[in-house]
């Protein structure tokens, strides 16, 4: 099973054409958006949900249905589509690419998703860090305006349509869609309680989708190639093609686009070189950015990379971030690490992830040396637990999960180091 | 209207309510810190985790909307393992510090881990530290301590309306700051309830009493007019700090700084024995011989040369009595308006808050003349705020323009203005007549005047005309400052047939016809005016009033005696004695009996029950305490010419209103760090 190339959305990907309008027309961005948007509002959101898009930035959720919470008749507020831009998962640079080399097939995705929700505006909420990137958008953005493509009669379709660029402060709380809202808003970064949800209360206390870039990227491509060639790729529930973001101990690491549901030592062994040593050198996979749950070699030797297959092996595709770790990891201080990082992304608002990110963080640099008691392995699951499903967004998960995976998948590592450090202490 | 269960009971809530509310509703307790029911939801202390049936996980109760069929458990193993996780999550980095916090016994934090929390701890890793934060010469801060629920900054942001309190740095190091500044507010006190913990603290109580040992007493504020409800923890004979008691009608559950503060003002500069002037200087000397001396005076003299001032803070069985005496010694020379605003006594719906504080909820439009809310009435001036968050409120000031923490229309500054307003030229008037429920608000700046009468005479005619006076709906308000002054209008104590009011009385002083002045307590008038006159002062401080007198008769302070308190919106309250007066001093009302029989006039009870009855007798609705009894519409004021000067509040300090205030410590240092960003002078002002 491999992408052929007829059916890659992201032609681009690797900047063999220019990534500015006009190469963009070259690649077929922008034609018959006019036409497009001529079949209706109703057509887009159909087509979407019968393509069977799920969402591209970690949760997966059916992109098209998203978009018909979106209220169709107006109460006087207008409706907002925003982008979120803010690709701040460790492992993940997806969405960098596209926004790099291929920005005005996220400014179309843009008009059309936003045209579809009868949003009046599009904000591209872009990572601080994204300096270049954002210049690159921003760029595009003008030459979309330039072209009409965008802004006042969008596409000479009669639709008003403006997409605005905003450059957030580096924050990786700022992409959870409602702390992305707020910090849009000007506020501090800080997750909102859900309901009610953004499609009723969302910017500026009006109805706003939130979409990753990827998922609305590919949206021109769905419309006009038809929802029955998007969901003909894949595994059923699990379709498209979808960019992987492959890092770590390959011999070539990678961005590429490829079909649902590859298994995870084929796209290792076809696009990266294989892992660095061998595949008998593989320890482990993280393979969906840095809040999953890691997968072990036994497990990676025959897992499918989907929503699905990676939830049923107690894991998560994530952003399709593949974070690969060869036997020379300290696979221990590897999670440890990631421990640090949600302890300082934590927002601080609610308790749970606020003080048990520290308390996670602290005792697993404890469990790195061995400094510990076995115990402490069962208090720190349970600890875990606790923060797990307790919070007002999904941080605190995201910094249990990787934890709950290292016990999981090497409590013997762990108690191996227990030992040794209890031995080397006597 | 939802029907949802709880634990098994069936319980049916308003729509809107939550499923915290649902819960209480069916008996069951669900613990909270960040949850407070006037503040906005912020959901983010996840104590009130419960678990409801087909969500994948537990739900934070404060913040979920009930829903009609759900079904909700808050007595399973999952609820009890989130409770005790969040509680072991709040304790590993709070310094359990209890003996020595202020909040120590009276702590959501200490209640909660005692009785939902887990056994012990299991964290052994270092516990962060937090650098206190100045907030001012009022809030204390102990911030190791917090735990983030950010009630102060919700208070802050929704109650109080400045943005002065807020959270900065993410994770656990999260921190509430004022970035060094002190809370501009005149509420900011309730800050200090509002916090869970003992991370905001009373700065002026720290460290001087522990919950336990203080006895409580239910009382009113004397502070302004809006009588707050109030208790007075006290520790021996000495107050130890003052807390807001909820009355839903008045103050709800905030009470002002002033209000709170003030108490150490009850310690300093106290009338605690009689003196008489012998040779020009105030000596002490005993009560037999202050009130012989006082009658021989007074003996001497005919009625019509005996007059008496009220000043703020009387309580309405201390004016009978006074009222009772003078009258008795045959003069109607008696006025209680001490500021001279031009009140008419002769109808009481023209000198009452007629609509009620709880009214202006259901006000929307108002015109406020010649009054700053904020700092003359902080609890009115956040009932407005609150009325107006709602949205729909349209608000006008005539006047000089002030920062009230809401925005609203300044139609102009002066009387001219207000002239246009009530002529219907104005386009205010229009919102007015338009309005369901019009409202007027006039300060008594707008009545010292000259014009005060006309002021007041073609306010009443506004109300007229916009329809602001019909049957269940009085829109005329009169905002008065002093926590005396209702009480002492409805006994009548203003100038009798033939009397002198308070200009007459001082134009009689400076002219010799005046020869003895009662002062009870007034401490704001001219005391130069009051030329030759033998002055007989009853007051609980050495203030204006003390230095001018020939006789003083230390009284007891509101806290000190059992009295009778009518505020601004008519509204009768009883206040208790927490604490004893000083030394010599005794109850007001006491000391007029006791003169009237060095006089040989007995008056004609001898205890505080009979002078109620007497009281009551003359006016009926000062027994029917705790309630507004509504006032007749009829006539006042004085058509006239309106000057075109610019209408203002007479308030000039907030923080040193009244004589006990200017004896605290506390207030006078409120009033070097504080009253300009309060007052708020927006440059428009003078």
């Amino acid at each position: 099973m491999q992408l052929q190339d007829k059916d890659r959305i992201f032609t681009n990907l690797y900047r063999d054409g220019s990534p500015w309008i006009d190469g963009a027309r070259e690649r077929g961005i922008w034609s018959g958006v006019k036409e497009l948007m001529a079949k209706g509002q109703d057509w887009i959101i159909e087509e979407v949900k019968q393509s069977g898009l799920r969402g591209r930035g970690g949760a997966g959720f059916p992109t098209g249905l998203k978009w018909s919470f979106m209220p169709k008749e107006s109460d006087g507020r207008p409706s907002y589509l925003v982008v979120n831009a803010d690709e701040s998962e460790p492992g993940t640079c997806k969405d960098r690419e596209i926004i790099r080399f291929d920005p005005h097939r996220l400014l179309e995705g843009c008009l059309l998703a936003g045209y579809a929700m009868r949003a009046v505006a599009a904000y591209i909420y872009i990572r601080g860090e994204f300096y270049n990137e954002a210049m690159a958008l921003q760029r595009a953005i003008d030459e979309a305006y330039d072209a009409g493509m965008i802004g006042k009669n969008a596409c000479g379709s009669g639709y008003d349509f403006d997409i605005i660029l905003h450059r957030g402060a580096g924050a990786y709380i700022c992409g959870e869609e409602t702390a992305l809202l707020q910090s849009l808003e000007g506020k501090k970064g800080q997750p909102r309680l859900k309901p009610p949800f953004p499609a009723n209360v969302g910017l500026y206390g009006c109805p706003t989708t939130v979409n990753n870039v990827e998922s609305i990227s590919v949206t021109g491509e769905i419309l006009r190639r038809g929802a029955s060639w998007f969901s003909s790729l894949g595994r059923p529930n699990n379709v498209g093609t979808k960019l992987f973001c492959v890092s770590g101990h390959v011999n070539n690491p990678c961005n590429v686009e490829e079909e649902m549901g590859i298994p995870l030592k084929e796209l290792l062994e076809k696009h990266c070189g294989g892992v660095r040593g061998g595949w008998d050198n593989l320890l482990a996979v993280i393979p969906g950015g840095s809040s999953v749950p890691l997968l072990p070699k036994h497990i990676c030797d025959d897992v499918l990379m989907d929503f699905d297959s990676l939830r049923e092996v107690q894991s998560g595709l994530g952003t399709a971030a593949v974070i690969v770790m060869d036997k020379s990891t300290d696979i221990v201080e590897a999670i440890a690490n990631l421990s640090h990082f949600y302890m300082h992304e934590s927002c601080g608002q609610c308790t749970p992830c606020r003080e048990g990110t520290g308390w996670m963080y602290r005792v697993m640099k404890r469990m790195v040396q061995g400094r510990a008691d076995r115990e402490e392995i069962d208090q720190l699951l349970d600890v875990t637990k606790q923060i797990e499903g307790h919070t007002i967004c999904a941080l605190g998960d995201a910094a249990a999960w990787p934890i709950q995976g290292l016990i999981r998948h090497f409590r013997p590592e762990l108690e191996r180091r227990i030992e040794e450090y209890r031995r080397a202490a006597a | 209207m939802p029907k949802l269960t709880v634990d098994g009971v069936e319980v049916e809530v308003e729509a809107g309510a939550t499923v915290l509310q649902a819960c209480e509703a069916a008996g069951a307790e669900i613990p909270r810190f960040c949850y407070h029911e006037r503040l906005a939801i912020a959901g983010n202390c996840r104590m009130c985790l419960v678990e409801m049936e087909k969500a994948p996980k537990p739900i934070a109760s404060c913040a979920m909307p009930a829903g009609d069929g759900m079904v909700i458990h808050t007595n399973t193993p999952t609820v009890k393992k989130a409770r005790e996780g969040v509680l072991e999550f709040l304790l590993i980095n709070h310094p359990l510090d209890c003996p020595i916090c202020d909040q120590g016994g009276e702590c959501d934090l200490q209640d909660q881990a005692m009785a939902f929390g887990p056994l012990h701890s299991r964290y052994h890793e270092p516990k962060r530290a937090v650098p206190d934060k100045y907030m001012g010469p009022l809030i204390g801060t102990v911030m190791t301590r917090c735990i983030h629920c950010t009630r102060c900054i919700r208070f802050s942001e929704e109650i109080a309306g400045v943005s002065v309190i807020g959270a900065i740095n993410r994770g656990e190091h999260m921190e509430i700051t004022t970035l060094g500044q002190a809370i501009t507010s005149e509420l900011s006190g309730n800050v200090i309830d509002l916090c869970p913990v003992g991370a905001l603290t009373s700065k002026p109580y720290q460290f001087t009493a522990r919950p336990w040992e203080l006895r409580k007493t239910e009382s009113i504020d004397a502070m302004d007019a809006v009588g707050s409800n109030i208790r007075i923890d006290a520790r021996g004979n000495e107050v130890m700090r003052i807390l807001p008691r909820l009355n839903e009608d008045v103050n709800e559950e905030w009470i002002s700084d002033k209000t709170r503060f003030v108490y150490d003002g009850l310690k300093r500069q106290r009338l605690d024995r009689p003196y008489l002037r012998k040779d020009g200087k105030l000596t002490a000397v005993s009560w037999d011989e202050a009130l012989e001396a006082v009658a021989a005076k007074l003996k001497a003299l005919k009625g019509e040369e005996i007059a008496a001032i009220a000043g703020d803070l009387s309580a309405v069985e201390d004016l009978v009595a006074l009222k009772d005496l003078v009258t008795e010694l045959g003069s109607a020379n008696l006025d209680c308006r001490q500021d001279g605003a031009a009140i008419d006594p002769s109808c009481r719906a023209g000198y009452l808050f007629n609509t009620t504080i709880a009214g202006i909820e259901d006000a929307d439009a108002l015109l406020i003349v010649g009054s700053n809310p904020r700092i003359e009435a902080p609890i009115i001036n956040a009932r407005i705020r609150k009325t107006w968050l709602r949205g729909d409120l349209k608000i006008g000031l005539v006047g000089a323009a002030a920062d009230l923490t809401y925005a609203y229309d300044h139609l102009g500054e002066g009387g001219d203005v207000l002239q246009a307003v009530i002529d219907g030229s104005h386009e205010f008037a229009t919102v007015l007549k338009n309005a369901e429920n019009p409202m007027i608000i006039v300060g008594t700046g707008a009545l010292t005047r000259p014009d005060g009468a006309a002021v007041l005479a073609g306010l009443r005619k506004l109300a007229g005309d916009c329809g602001a006076v019909r049957d269940g709906w009085n829109g005329f308000n009169l905002l008065h400052l002093a926590a005396s002054r209702v009480g002492a209008l409805d006994i009548g104590f203003v100038p009798g047939e033939g009397g002198r009011d308070l200009a007459g009385i001082m134009a009689g002083a400076a002219a010799g016809e005046i020869k003895a002045v009662f002062l009870a307590g007034a401490d704001e008038i001219d005391m130069q005016g009051l030329g030759d006159a033998f002055v007989i002062y009853t007051g609980s401080h050495g203030d204006a009033g003390a230095h001018r007198a020939d006789a003083i008769l230390p009284g007891a302070a509101y806290t000190e005696k059992d009295a009778t308190w009518v505020n601004t919106e008519g509204r009768v309250q009883q206040g208790f004695r927490a604490v004893f007066p000083p030394g010599d001093a005794r109850e007001d009302w006491a000391i007029y009996r006791a003169l009237s029989g060095h006089l040989g006039k007995p008056l004609p009870y001898n205890s505080l029950e009979e002078l109620r009855a007497r009281m009551v007798e003359a006016v009926p609705h000062l027994g029917a305490t705790d309630t507004v009894t509504p006032a007749e519409w009829g006539d006042f004021g004085q058509a006239g010419a309106i000057d075109a000067a610019v209408l203002r509040t007479p308030v000039e300090d907030f923080y040193l209103s009244n004589a006990i205030a200017r004896a605290s410590a506390t207030m006078a240092r409120c009033s070097a760090e504080l009253l300009d960003a309060i007052t708020g002078a927006t440059g428009t002002d003078g």
